[in-house]
């Protein structure tokens, strides 16, 4: 007997233009009933405006069709979207910063009730049952805006399984997560799939869709390339229709023979943060720090950074011992630091493309008046759009209106570009399509390979076991083990960060 | 298993402002015991109740993420039409008297919910024309004549006390009626924005706007509830103003707009939407009653009045920012774990 399966939603002849910039033009979707389907695109393919027009948060051009279970709409709004059983975790997460992690997960409840009263032990219960359910634990009284990027990233995934839904949207929700809560997740996923129900996932990682997904749907410059099924891709195939072009992703060679330490870190303490931290950086050296997340990296980056004063140890920075007040004392000592939550400290959203990217480097676009140069800003945050691959409809337009890839790549420029002696990146790849991801790894060994010392902090093995000259591997606090290029292959590495 | 919050008193911007209270009536007391009178204090209460409830309105304003400057003028206009009703027609009923100036606020308030949603011009914007053409309205049309012959149930109606006690030299005193308006607001308004869906959405679409539209919430609703709030309020504070001064001028009321924000926002509203709480609000409108008070007891000339509240509410405001800059820097110390 033939199995029957039906669809849960079809997108016909979906457009979205923003002023001239074609969001999406053309694109056919459809997602069947208790089916796992992955998106993929390069940053600005317009993935999450396709989202956001099934969520109804945005409403596409006259003359499309979306179609729920055989009934029909020109557009959406929210609260139908939601009524007909679609969940979302948005790219930005849309969590409300000054509530509440159960507030956050249980908002529904606020807007579903009848009776205008809030019953705050149902809005605990529904907070605590979904947190179980994904084996997590976060204060649920604890405002949001307090909590990490993965953490909040955990909240909205919550949000989005407090009630029952049919179809499950998850737009980039593992950007932040470690691979243990990346697999509950997906068996999370799994188990909602075995029900019937229908879940569409985005994701620049494309092992992770290649894992998960069963019918995989490209985007390119807005308009769609195909439907495929799972077996008819494998990762290079992927990257190549996501592209339209193969990637090589070289390996990095040798860097400096010379080597002049420029950083030396000795026993550096941070009670329940860090313990005993030693290591040296050299000029010209990429020196990956790698370790699964609550390791400490990101704190002992801080620390080196002069936003987190370590209880003791020492700091030399070119062979004199250094005491960081504040980030200012650290960035005067040459030192740069790209953060990890890039998309909530690192933008001026309202503002234009233009002057987000030069306001680091104010200095270098100044005129013999000490005002700023209107023609070398262009020319400078041209320049820096170029080098960065970054999608922007002009360089006037408001950060805003950037992709979430591209707003990334925004913030990486910028700091990028001014040139510390020693550069700290903290997941700098993080939510950026594979082609960018491969732009970033050359200019960072490019800017290595000039002399700048880089601390490359990450989650992914094979970024850093392909990119980086020497790897630290952390675990509980402490530096557990220190390899050279070539000394541990990616599976030896990931084997040792899982166990 | 649940982990107990963490709510530690001294995270509270309501603790620092309940310590810069009872610092600064210490100070007071010494310098003129009369100061802390049971009877000063009720005095302050029921002088303060005007100020107090137009707060708690503002209030509810700025945690939605919006501002009102229009509500003295929805005061001043509720209360002149409640003028007029009553002392042409003579009406001595205190019910109808108090019936009347609120849902000309609430109508009002529509007014200004409406502009605010359908032409997105920022709120500050919107309620100072609003202000303007509601006041230039009253003006024309009155061409401020006072109001003074009222009906004895409101000549009456203010020296009711539900607290009396007398004096060593025999004078009786107590809690003025008025005070309890104040109280019934409070304990309204707090139940409003912590125990219903409404009030719990308002600090949603103060927290981040977009992420309210996207869950679904009715935005439109949102503001009509906070405008209309702000304007009835308005309209029973104008009531409780026309109760202590027994007299009705057109511009008794206009130029009270910083008072109410200043006391709003050194209880910890922020201006950019999202967070303050009852009793911060109650507090503010107390810091700037007893300064006022301070100064007077002491004294002051008039004139140094206005730059003792400035020098105060700058202040409090850096102490604020003080204050978030340890919060933050907890903070990375406490993500981290
Ligand atoms: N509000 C807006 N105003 C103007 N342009 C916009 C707006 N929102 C999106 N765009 C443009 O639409 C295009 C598609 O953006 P979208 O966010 O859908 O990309 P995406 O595929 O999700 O990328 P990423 O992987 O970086 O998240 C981009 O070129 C972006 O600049
Ligand atoms: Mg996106």
């Amino acid at each position: 007997m033939e199995e029957r399966i039906s669809h849960f939603l079809i997108l016909r002849n979906i457009n979205k233009n923003y002023g001239g910039v074609k969001a999406l033009e053309k694109v056919d979707l459809d997602i069947m009933e208790g089916e796992i389907h992955c998106l993929v695109g390069e940053n600005g393919s317009g993935k999450s405006t396709l989202v956001k027009i099934i969520t109804g948060v945005v409403k596409p051009e006259p003359g499309g069709k979306i179609e729920i279970k055989g009934e029909s709409f020109e557009f959406l709004d929210p609260l139908t979207s939601f009524l007909k059983g679609i969940h979302v975790v948005h790219q930005d997460l849309s969590l409300f910063p000054n509530l509440s992690v159960a507030e956050n997960i249980a908002i529904h409840e606020h807007i579903m009730k009848k009776s205008g009263l809030v019953n705050w032990k149902r809005i605990y219960e529904v907070a605590d049952r979904v947190m179980k359910r994904l084996g997590i634990y976060i204060d649920p009284h604890i405002q949001v805006e307090k909590l990490s990027v993965a953490d909040q990233q955990l909240v909205a995934i919550c949000r989005s399984l407090a009630s029952d839904a049919k179809l499950m949207i998850l737009d980039e929700p593992t950007s932040s997560l470690t691979s243990r809560e990346v697999e509950r997740l997906f068996s999370i996923l799994r188990d909602l799939k075995s029900r019937g129900i229908s879940i569409l996932f985005i994701s620049h990682r494309l092992d992770e869709v290649l894992d998960i997904g069963e019918r995989i749907t490209v985007l390119k410059d807005g308009k769609k390339v195909g439907t495929f099924r799972k077996e008819e891709l494998d990762k290079k195939k992927l990257t190549y229709l996501m592209t339209g072009r193969e990637l090589a992703f070289v390996r990095r060679s040798k860097g400096l023979e010379k080597k002049v330490p420029i950083l030396k870190v000795e026993n550096l303490t941070k009670y329940g943060q860090f313990e005993n931290v030693s290591f040296e950086l050299h000029s010209g050296e990429i020196l990956g720090l790698i370790g699964p997340r609550g390791a400490g990296r990101t704190e002992l980056a801080l620390s080196l950074f002069g936003m987190n004063p370590p209880d003791s140890g020492r700091i030399f920075v070119e062979g004199k011992e250094v005491s960081f007040k504040s980030n200012r004392d650290a960035i005067k000592h040459g030192i740069g630091y790209v953060p990890e939550n890039r998309l909530t400290q690192g933008l001026v959203l309202e503002q234009s493309v233009k002057n987000n990217l030069v306001i680091t480097i104010l200095e270098r676009i100044l005129n013999d008046f000490r005002l700023i140069d209107e023609e070398r800003k262009n020319k400078v945050a041209e320049e820096m759009v170029r080098k960065f691959g970054i999608k922007t409809a002009g360089m006037d337009v408001a950060a805003k209106t950037l992709s979430g890839g591209n707003q990334q790549k925004v913030v990486l420029a910028k700091w990028i570009s001014t040139a510390p002696k020693i550069l700290i990146l903290d997941g700098p790849t993080m939510g950026i399509d594979v082609a960018a991801k491969e732009s970033i790894y050359r200019l960072v060994s490019k800017l290595a390979n000039e002399g700048i010392a880089v601390l490359f902090i990450s989650d992914e093995s094979s970024e850093v076991t392909a990119n980086c000259d020497r790897i630290m591997l952390m675990k509980n606090r402490k530096i557990v083990g220190v390899f050279k290029k070539d000394e541990i292959s990616e599976e030896e590495l990931e084997r040792r960060i899982k166990e | 298993m649940m982990r107990k919050s963490r709510w530690k008193i001294y995270n509270q911007t309501e603790f620092y402002l309940f310590i810069v209270l009872i610092v600064l009536s210490t100070i007071l007391a010494f310098v003129n015991p009369k100061f802390l009178r049971l009877e000063n204090i009720f005095d302050l209460l029921r002088n303060y109740t005007f100020l107090g409830i137009l707060a708690l309105g503002q209030l509810v304003v700025l945690i939605s993420g919006g501002i009102d400057v229009s509500f003295t003028a929805i005061a001043t206009v509720s209360q002149y039409i409640m003028g007029v009703i009553i002392s042409k027609y003579y009406i001595d009923n205190i019910l109808v008297a108090l019936a009347i100036p609120i849902p000309i606020g609430i109508a009002l308030g529509l007014v200004n919910a409406l502009l605010v949603y359908y032409t997105r011009v920022h709120p500050v914007i919107i309620t100072i024309s609003t202000l303007n053409v509601f006041y230039g309205f009253l003006m024309f049309i009155t061409s401020g004549r006072w109001i003074y012959k009222f009906p004895p149930s409101f000549r009456n109606f203010v020296q009711i006390k539900i607290l009396s006690f007398t004096s060593a030299k025999g004078t009786p005193y107590g809690l003025s009626i008025l005070t309890l308006f104040w109280i019934i607001v409070a304990v309204m308004t707090w139940f409003i924005l912590k125990h219903t869906n409404i009030g719990r959405k308002i600090y949603a679409v103060g927290g981040n706007l977009e992420a309210a539209r996207r869950a679904g919430i009715n935005i439109f609703r949102t503001y009509i509830f906070v405008y209309c709030y702000m304007g009835g309020l308005a309209g029973l504070a104008s009531f409780v103003q026309a109760q202590l001064a027994q007299i009705i001028q057109p511009n008794a009321i206009v130029g009270k707009e910083l008072d109410v924000l200043a006391a709003a926002i050194l209880g910890g509203a922020s201006v950019f939407g999202g967070s303050g709480t009852v009793p911060g609000a109650i507090l503010g409108v107390l810091l700037i009653a007893i300064i006022k008070n301070g100064l007077v007891l002491m004294r002051i000339p008039a004139y140094w009045h206005q730059v003792v509240m400035g020098a105060i509410i700058a202040g409090a405001a850096s102490v604020t920012a003080l204050q978030m800059k340890f919060k933050s820097r907890r903070m990375v110390r406490k993500n981290v774990d």
